[in-house]
């Protein structure tokens, strides 16, 4: 049991160095200076408090992506939707905020909320529901509705939201806006918003919702064994559609802020956001820990944002910095081998280990 | 679970110390203030796009060529955004940078060209495809691209023997529909009868979907297509180079950049002509006039066919087709003919 512990933060550790050092070697193969990009890339990330508004901004979206992904996969599905649930959560919230503008501010924010997460909850239901009457695969309906929302959104944002001629919607009302002057100034103007903070608490909920709750218990078991959790009386088709809920719930409210605090607006997109695929990585890094989610996603949010840096302060492309993040997620996969073959060593423990501490929890 | 978090906050911190220990060699580079430094902002996708963003970019290392300035911090650079939430860090990151003159380059950038030109009052700016007003410190840059799609039109008129034609657009929106306009004006001109098949992708970068677009217009008797849809654009030209293979003769007109070297394939060319809009002049004019204290700051530079700001460059087009558009491009000039934008 130690030594599982040690080795859940050591491997993501060792594949992060990895990465970084892959990058920089990369870097010098094709003439360019690493250590000087490693500095303009940090310092573009964490110089100044612009540079960490824009990076905790950046890392907002990124947050509950992940936790959305993490959350079906605790339950043992695939779901790969996170871009379009995400999309869907922009849009509803964008779309309240505007037509509801005549309510007081407060309300109007923590409905525009509240109404982004559900579409992207409802989204995801669909394939939960789908799957737990029918047993469609999550994975192939989940990619299927992300590009359904993709050409929804763009339709109504194009025919029903934006004015002629435009293609984007007007901006939302300054009272719905999660932006404020506090944060604006704290920050030297970056687009740091309260919806960072929001996603924190999230964090700390499905932390408690996963180890303290029997609903979370209980979808951790039908990830674990969907027919054991059967005979154990559990109701694994509710549970199948409320983890599918929940997950697009996160990856919803992920798009919901944003949009109400990033972009303030909604336009029509040439292809699915990219924070949807970003935020399985995210997730995978640290194993679907929802407090490990904070610190992967602030890396992965810090190689964005400092890594357009890299090329504002040298002639390296911007590639590079994709190249780096590449290679950390290729050695995160790589961890799965290395666990695969010490498991293949040692059977008889591993399993009385899962077994201990499904129990304990 | 704390003992990971932990782990990783402290590994990301240390990883900090050493990068920031290691360089900072920047702020000793800060000599030969006289020079003038340049960069851009792209509006999604690269440099390399094969179209707008590409040709800004040419302009501006040409003119950084001119003036013997290297790409980086003391001279020109552009950033690139893989999003639109990249837009505001990007032009940020590059006023920090201390360049003195940013162009985003796109009407989508416009509202973060606003807010930053107020926050940023001794940077300039420049915005193209769109106006901001009331900038003292922005210059709008905007092109007449509805004269060149009319050359485009009597271009495509003259050629086709189905009287049939096509345009195929990227995203509808003001900015594009005036290519559309100007080539619908262009083709009835010549000739009223001929029917024009207008489709948008819907994208800048969904060559797939140009590609079955401009395949579905060429079967339905199509054989000349203006295209204004920045990468989805080179769907079209597949399209058309594959129905040029299998013998039915078909003609592309290239938006932007000259595109002649999209339309080669075995045994031909399909590209008829390109509307080029010259971003790339209007980047290396603009950089001159602010290293010059010329800069136009809160007025709107239009370029137009008078002052090849934009133009219909030959590709293949037989000489009787280039005096036909040399005739109309005359009285575009003259200003006997006024093209309408909408």
């Amino acid at each position: 049991m130690k030594l599982k512990v040690k080795s859940s933060w050591v491997v993501p550790l060792v594949a992060i160095l990895a990465g970084f050092i892959v990058g920089a070697i990369i870097m010098l193969i094709f003439g360019y200076d690493p250590i000087q990009n490693y500095s303009s890339l940090f310092d573009g990330a964490f110089g100044g408090v612009y540079s960490i508004g824009e990076t905790l901004r950046n890392m907002t979206p990124l947050i509950l992506t992940a936790l959305g992904f993490a959350v079906a996969s605790k339950a043992g599905f695939f779901n790969i939707g996170g871009s379009g649930q995400y999309l869907m959560g922009w849009f509803g919230a964008i779309v309240v905020a505007l037509k509801f503008s005549f309510l007081p501010g407060w309300l109007l924010i923590i409905v525009s909320i509240l109404a982004g997460a559900l579409f992207g909850g409802i989204w995801s239901a669909i394939a939960g529901v789908l799957r737990a009457y029918f047993g469609t695969s999550e994975v192939i309906t989940t990619i299927m509705l992300n590009y359904i929302s993709l050409y929804f959104v763009n339709f109504a944002v194009k025919d029903w939201l934006a004015g002629k001629g435009s293609d984007s919607s007007p901006n939302i009302a300054a009272k719905a806006s999660l932006r404020g002057d506090f944060l604006e100034n704290l920050t030297a103007n970056s687009t740091l918003h309260w919806g960072f903070l929001i996603a924190i608490i999230i964090c700390f909920i499905i932390w408690f919702y996963f180890n303290r709750m029997k609903s979370g218990f209980e979808l951790r078991s039908v990830g674990i064994n969907e027919d054991a959790a059967r005979y154990a009386g559990m109701n694994v088709k509710k549970t199948i559609i409320m983890s599918m809920l929940i997950s697009g719930l996160l990856a919803g409210l992920g798009g919901a802020l944003d949009g109400l605090g990033n972009f303030q607006n909604i336009s029509v997109s040439n292809a699915l956001p990219q924070v949807g695929y970003d935020g399985m990585a995210v997730a995978l890094l640290v194993n679907y820990n929802p407090i490990g989610v904070i610190f992967s996603s602030l890396l992965f949010s810090a190689l964005q944002i400092g890594g357009m840096s890299i090329s504002v302060y040298s002639d390296t492309p911007t590639e590079i910095v994709s190249i780096v993040t590449a290679s950390i997620i290729f050695f995160v996969a790589i961890k799965y081998v290395i666990e695969l073959l010490t498991k293949r060593r040692k059977k008889n423990p591993q399993k009385t280990a899962v077994k201990n501490e499904g129990a304990g929890e | 679970m704390k003992k990971k978090a932990t782990a990783l906050l402290a590994a990301t911190l240390m990883l900090g110390t050493i990068l920031v220990g290691c360089g900072n060699k920047n702020s000793d580079s800060d000599k030969g203030g006289t020079k003038h430094t340049v960069a851009l902002v792209t509006d999604g996708g690269g440099i390399d796009d094969k179209s707008f963003n590409q040709s800004a970019w040419e302009g501006m290392k040409a003119w950084g060529k001119q003036h013997d300035l290297k790409k980086g911090v003391n001279g020109y650079n552009y950033a690139q955004s893989n999003s639109d939430s990249d837009f505001t860090p990007n032009v940020n990151k590059l006023v920090k940078a201390k360049y003195q003159t940013i162009f985003g380059i796109g009407y989508k950038l416009a509202p973060v060209i606003e807010k930053t030109s107020k926050q940023n009052p001794d940077t300039h700016f420049a915005i193209i495809d769109e106006v901001v007003k009331g900038r003292k410190n922005v210059a709008s840059v905007t092109f007449k691209t509805e004269q060149s799609s009319f050359l485009a039109g009597v271009a495509a008129a003259k050629t086709t023997k189905t009287n049939k034609v096509g345009f195929v657009g990227g995203i509808k929106s003001d900015v594009i529909t005036t290519f559309e306009k100007g080539f619908i004006q262009g083709v009835h001109a010549v000739n009223p009868k001929i029917s024009v098949d207008v489709k948008y992708v819907g994208s800048f970068t969904k060559a797939d979907v140009g590609n079955s677009l401009a395949s579905a217009m060429y079967n339905n008797g199509a054989d000349v297509i203006f295209h204004a849809a920045g990468g989805s654009g080179s769907g079209v030209f597949t399209a058309a180079k594959d129905k040029s293979k299998n013998g039915k003769k078909v003609w592309v007109i290239g938006v932007d950049q000259d595109q002649k070297a999209d339309g080669k394939y075995k045994g031909g060319n399909v590209t008829l002509a390109s509307a080029v809009k010259e971003v790339g002049n209007s980047v290396k004019d603009l950089a001159n006039k602010s290293m010059n204290d010329k800069f136009p700051g809160g007025k709107v530079v239009t370029y137009q066919l008078k002052d090849k700001g934009v133009d219909l460059i030959n590709d293949n087009m037989p000489e009787s087709t280039q005096k036909a558009v040399q005739q109309y491009k005359d009285k575009i000039i003259n200003g006997d003919i006024t093209v309408k934008a909408e």
